[in-house]
């Protein structure tokens, strides 16, 4: 988005949403991006192990689409998770415990990054294997049918998942037995270290759906009130006809796809461009038009940092699970 | 001028006899290729069987309602003349009867459905009933989803066509079809769908057609049922039951003739049921669907149409990882799971005449495995045999046998021998499955090797 097309967006969208909402997405995606920029710095320093899949870049997503959510909705996603659990409302040290792998984490430190889960807030993982999510996120919305709950599960995956025949196997149950999950495909337009224009025959993901009867849309991911919007009409649509709905967000990683990605598949002037109009750029200047001063947004960041550092602290300073906990979990006695 | 015969059809790969339930036709009718003459009564269902060839009816040799007629049995003949076809004339050439649709699985393409004579609603705690294997399987699903609304069941033809093989029947007709689903044939996809509404706090019943098919599914059983309890430290239990028929049926080949044991087994995070008669199929799958864990529970399709003492009470159950000694003994303990149990017990029975006194263990469950009730036979035996009908290799008798020289080695008179599967895929020709199945025989001739 160039700066004439950017102040195109000052304007239109100025006089639609009221200060409150912009500075709440603003906080949230906030949160995540300090939120990983620290796990980021916590793997650098070995507290952090194994896989480690930051969400910076695509902040926009998943924020814009909880903003459309009701309370009871529910939640799943792949293993470039975290951000998802932010949004969900649970809390930054858990999750941050969670990565330092101590008794504190959600999953008591035997799930890590890619496997963590909160029934209470309707976030149900954090799973490792590429599309496995797909099929479960029907298999929750189905639940929430069954039980005539109104409720719908939105269901997260990537534009490296939208591959895997399982989803296919799901869009085809899911408007076979008209099931209100909302599919939301994050393009980030690489899986792992493959563009998307070397892994896929169509650059075009939404439409995979039509040929079960499953509608779609297709919107910017760069911005946070249009994935807001779209998420609105789509969420709505689930929830009212009990139907799939298919949602492309178009978004970009700015970091690797995990901690130990060279990223020599995308240059460095690619990532440098996308940066520059990135997610929270764009709300922030938007902020700042709608009359709201720099340093107070100065001071919502250092609150921010404040509370991503106390969770770094916390998960550092935590017990690892003691060692009674490795046996522990395995079946429900 | 030359009679012909109709022969007692097979229709289906475990068929072995059937019950003439009712003739189409009367001596002296014209029949021509495709008609209807007559409905068999298998184990499974009643399915209407047509003439291959033109002629008319000259005898009836089976009266309508005769029961147990073994396959290729003449049941009635016909002739090419009119007139003939009132006389009795033994000259003959054979004529099989086709049925409708030749599908290997199952095909059913006329069904009408004999439910049992039991009274699915009466229970009576003491009382015991012979029925089938089938029958117990589907009173265990139909008395749970009577208690328990959030249990349902899904599968491939489980609701309209009533199972594949028969479990489901009345099913749908009972409890509609929000909760006994019909499929696409796509196991991945609806398996994943199952975990993700067991996450969701409801309790499904996965039927696989056959358990070679959970291959498409694997991932979501594993990794996903039986490890993300475990991911979340405890958050995400896994309500579930993963059933269907498990090993060899008979002369579908080595696609569709495979033990899971030993690979579900192997998942900390499942549980492992395999039932042998009616009482275990029934006591064993309530505990299933009433477990808080995933269960995968191996059936087996040559069991389903035999006959056990069960009890009829919807309150009986039976613990998961319990065995159950079949028959006792002193001399050698035989300890087996599913189809091999009734192997093993008619092993014991040879053995007997041989002066060897065995004891018989029937499994029921493969993990969590009772090794407390093998370990206390076997300081009784102070010999062990396993049986199983899948690969010896990396098998679960594999596993026994290193649990038993790890755990009682000292009570040990002998090397604990293995009866299994030969290593190498299911042959299709009648001979070579057989000799690549293990037969009562070859638990007999192990025993005496160790006796020897």
């Amino acid at each position: 988005m160039n700066e004439k097309q950017s102040d195109k967006l000052v304007s239109k969208k100025k006089s639609n949403y009221d200060l409150d909402l912009l500075l709440k997405l603003n906080e949230q995606m906030l949160l995540i991006r300090r939120f990983e920029e620290k796990a980021g710095q916590l793997y650098g320093m070995g507290k952090i192990g194994g896989f480690c899949h930051l969400y910076i870049g695509q902040e926009a997503v998943v924020v814009g689409i909880n903003s459309a959510l009701e309370d009871n909705d529910t939640m799943v996603t792949s293993y470039r998770d975290h951000g998802h659990m932010l949004v969900c409302g649970m809390d930054p040290k858990g999750v941050m415990a969670e990565l330092t792998g101590r008794i504190t984490g959600y999953s008591k430190g035997k799930g890590g990054s890619m496997h963590m889960f909160s029934r209470e807030k309707g976030f149900f993982g954090g799973h490792g294997i590429v599309g496995a999510q797909v099929p479960i996120g029907a298999g929750l919305a189905f639940s929430h049918k069954y039980k005539n709950e109104k409720s719908i599960c939105v269901t997260f995956f990537g534009d490296g998942a939208a591959n895997q025949g399982q989803v296919y196997e799901t869009f085809n149950i899911a408007a076979l037995w008209s099931l209100p999950v909302l599919f939301v495909i994050e393009n980030n337009l690489y899986g792992m270290g493959t563009s998307v224009e070397r892994s896929s025959s169509t650059d075009n993901f939404a439409i995979r759906g039509e040929a079960f009867g499953v509608e779609n849309k297709t919107v910017n991911g760069m911005d946070v009130l249009d994935v807001r919007e779209a998420a609105l009409e789509a969420v709505n649509y689930c929830r009212s006809n009990q139907k799939p709905f298919i949602l492309e967000v178009k978004t970009y990683r700015f970091r690797g796809h995990s901690m130990s990605d060279p990223g020599k598949y995308r240059t460095r002037d690619e990532v440098a461009e996308m940066r520059k109009n990135g997610p929270l750029k764009a709300l922030q200047k938007l902020i700042l038009a709608s009359g709201f001063n720099e340093s107070d947004l100065k001071e919502i960041d250092n609150k921010i940092k404040l509370k991503v550092n106390e969770a770094a602290d916390f998960a550092i300073e935590s017990e690892l699970p003691d060692e009674t906990e490795l046996l522990k979990d395995i079946i429900i006695e | 001028m030359k009679n012909n015969e109709i022969l007692m059809p097979a229709l289906s790969p475990t068929m072995e006899e059937g019950t003439l339930a009712k003739w189409l036709v009367k001596v002296g009718d014209k029949i021509s290729s495709g008609d209807l003459i007559a409905e068999i009564e298998t184990d499974k269902a009643t399915m209407e069987i047509e003439a291959i060839e033109e002629g008319f009816i000259s005898k009836l040799i089976v009266e309508e309602g005769t029961q147990g007629i073994k396959i290729n049995t003449p049941i009635a003949e016909f002739s090419d003349n009119e007139k003939l076809s009132e006389i009795n004339d033994d000259e003959s050439n054979k004529n099989v009867i086709n049925i409708s649709n030749k599908e290997v699985i199952e095909e059913v393409k006329s069904s009408v459905i004999k439910t049992s004579d039991k009274d699915l609603t009466s229970s009576n705690n003491d009382a015991a009933k012979k029925i089938t294997v089938r029958e117990a399987l589907r009173d265990a699903i139909l008395e749970e989803m009577e208690a328990d609304n959030d249990v349902f069941i899904m599968g491939e033809e489980v609701a309209e066509y009533e199972g594949a093989y028969k479990v489901t029947q009345g099913l749908l007709e009972k409890f509609g079809d929000k909760r006994v689903i019909d499929t696409p044939i796509t196991e991945h996809g609806f398996t994943g769908i199952g975990v993700g509404a067991a996450f969701g706090n409801l309790k499904p019943i996965v039927e696989f057609m056959t358990f070679n098919f959970s291959m498409q599914a694997i991932d979501q059983i594993i990794n996903s049922a039986a490890k993300t309890l475990y991911m979340s430290g405890g958050q995400m239990g896994c309500p579930i039951v993963f059933r269907g028929p498990n090993g060899a049926a008979s002369r579908v080949a080595a696609q569709h003739s495979q033990c899971f044991a030993s690979w579900y087994s192997h998942v900390p995070g499942l549980k492992v049921v395999s039932p042998w008669s009616s009482e275990d199929a029934k006591g064993l799958l309530k505990s299933a669907i009433r477990d808080p864990n995933p269960i995968v529970f191996l059936e087996n399709e040559v069991m389903y149409g035999q006959s056990f003492e069960c009890p009829t009470s919807d309150e009986f159950t039976l613990p998961i990882g319990k065995a159950k000694v079949e028959k006792n003994g002193s001399d050698i303990t035989i300890v087996a799971f599913s189809i091999m149990v009734g192997k093993a017990l008619e092993a014991s029975n040879e053995l007997e005449k041989n002066g060897i006194n065995a004891e018989v263990i029937n499994l029921r469950t493969l993990r969590p495995l009772d090794l407390e009730t093998i370990i206390n036979s076997v300081k009784k035996t102070n010999r062990l045999i396993t049986c199983e009908e899948g690969f010896g290799y990396s098998g679960i008798g594999a596993e026994i046998s290193s649990l038993i020289q790890e755990n009682a080695f000292d009570w040990l008179d002998a090397p604990v021998l293995r009866v299994h599967g030969k290593d190498v895929p299911m042959p299709y020709a009648e001979n070579l499955e057989k000799l690549a199945l293990p037969q009562t025989s070859d638990i007999i001739n192990k025993a005496k090797q160790i006796f020897s």
